[in-house]
């Protein structure tokens, strides 16, 4: 039979070191494909829910609902083949094999390139001096919960390991619910989120050898295509100005893909797809810069859409693991604050983010000297270890050039 | 069934900034710097209204709107 596999806490951003799983989605013995959402893990600056990159069959879940923080790559669930019995019930006797199962097809496609890193492995719990019994990490955790030395457990199946519910039917005394578990602390959001931010922001400071170039951008076409735009559909379909720069972002992204990727031990790891993260702040202070996928293939009405639905989603619900981890390049707007220009902090390991400040009618040039025109400041800050200059100035001057043209976009 | 103006915004704005109240805005105060509102908001803000109101307030009409007598009066106006 097949060793199970087992699910980890993922990396949900280079800024997070662990987590608490807030609810599971799954239960044992339900099946599972690529991409299925299994659990809803809060993170210093989001909820987020979390899909498996595996096909096949829950077994057992290893970690209760609860605010435990738990380390990446801590182990939360275990895989198995579908048609394995589920641990739930005993695995079945050797003497009857299970019917024979054809492997797990390989996932469709190459795995996403994001840059989660390798998971690292989670020390046992050691505090019951049982380490050198065989049993699930949560089966650990509730012997010592319930004050059960290992060793006087018998796993349900000889010459596997020992499970929680084992343990639990060794302390039938014991109601199955955790009882005795000690009030965890309240949890400072606010706090967590300014920490995480800030690990981020000085590793990026640290690390990454930033430049920084701006340009001024007419929107004289641009903005005359939205207000015509505009006028024609119904208020929920209206396209704000930030979607046009986004989506020229994008395009610009992946006609520079020199600037669309990551640099990961010392050398460029070019992303697969343009995956726009978005800087979205949040009502009570903080930032998620969650990303939007394939923006550069989104249709405008399609891209507005989805930046409605995840700025909702940031500021109010949930977001997934996906988003807050494939982003290849940023862009933050601080547009309706009113400054002129940003330069911003590189989201590591991305190597650029564009900048966008406030509309606004300036002094530009015409085509006989000299008129007054709605422009944006357009900035690019780069990884100077990625890229030089020369090319960060064409892929702004590619964002120009398309915002100028916006029935391309 | 559509609803009278003040009620309609007080629902539109909970939907968006939970933690604001419009008792806390001036009637010419301007709702996006008073509230905290980005475009999205607003946006967010008048889609919720055309659904609670039937009222679509286009673009045009937009400095009309940003405070709460504008938008107030401008509603009543269209609505009856």
């Amino acid at each position: 039979m097949a060793e199970p596999r087992v699910f980890r806490m993922p990396s949900l951003g280079a800024d997070m070191t662990d987590g608490r799983l807030l609810e599971w989605l799954v239960h044992p013995g339900d099946a599972v494909h690529r991409g299925d959402l299994v659990a809803v893990v809060k993170t210093d600056k989001a909820d987020v829910e979390v899909e498996i990159f595996d096909d096949g069959v829950i077994g057992e879940l290893l970690v209760p609902e609860g605010d435990d923080l738990l380390e990446i790559g801590a182990p939360l669930a275990t895989v198995v083949d579908a048609g394995t019995p589920v641990s739930a019930a005993p695995p079945a006797p050797p003497t009857a094999p299970p019917p024979q199962v054809a492997p797990a097809p390989p996932p469709p496609g190459p795995a996403p390139a994001s840059p989660i890193p390798a998971p690292r492995p989670v020390a046992p719990n050691a505090r019951t001096g049982d380490e050198r019994v065989a049993a699930s990490p949560y089966a650990r955790r509730r012997a010592a919960e319930l004050g059960i030395a290992l060793a006087s457990v018998a796993a349900s199946q000889p010459g596997h390991p020992i499970t929680a519910t084992d343990v639990e039917r060794a302390a039938p005394s014991t109601p199955k619910a955790p009882v005795a578990r000690p009030e965890p602390p309240p949890i400072d959001q606010a706090g967590a989120m300014r920490k995480a931010i800030g690990r981020l922001m000085a590793r990026s400071k640290r690390e990454i050898p930033h430049y920084y170039l701006e340009e001024d951008v007419e929107l004289t076409a641009a903005l005359a295509w939205l207000e015509q735009h505009n006028g024609r559909v119904p208020v929920a379909e209206r396209i704000l100005p930030a979607a046009l720069l986004y989506k020229a972002v994008a395009g610009a992204a992946a006609a520079h893909p020199e600037l669309n990727g990551f640099w990961v031990d010392d050398q460029f790891v070019p992303g697969s797809g343009v995956h726009l993260g978005v800087a979205i702040s949040l009502r009570g202070g903080g930032l998620v810069a969650p990303a939007v996928h394939d923006a550069d293939r989104l249709s405008l009405t399609e891209l507005m859409a989805t930046l409605r639905d995840l700025t909702a989603r940031a500021r109010g619900g949930r977001l997934r693991g996906s988003e807050m981890t494939d982003a290849t390049i940023t862009v933050t707007n601080l547009g309706d604050r009113g400054v002129r220009a940003v330069f911003g902090v590189i989201y590591a390991p991305q190597v650029a983010l564009v900048g966008f400040g406030k509309v606004s009618d300036r002094v530009c040039d015409v085509d006989n000297g000299l008129g007054i025109r709605p422009a944006v400041t357009a900035t690019l800050s780069a990884d100077h270890r990625a890229t030089d200059g020369h090319i960060g100035a064409g892929f702004l001057a590619e964002v120009a050039r398309r915002l100028h043209h916006p029935e391309e976009l | 069934m559509f609803l009278e103006p003040d009620a309609a915004m007080r629902a539109a704005l909970a939907t968006i900034a939970p933690e604001a109240d419009l008792d806390d805005v001036g009637p010419d105060e301007d709702l996006q710097e008073a509230l905290d509102l980005d475009s999205m908001d607003f946006l967010n803000f008048l889609i919720a209204i055309a659904q609670s109101t039937g009222v679509e307030i286009p673009e045009s009409d937009y400095h009309l709107v940003h405070t709460y007598s504008g938008c107030k009066d401008y509603l009543a106006r269209r609505s009856a």
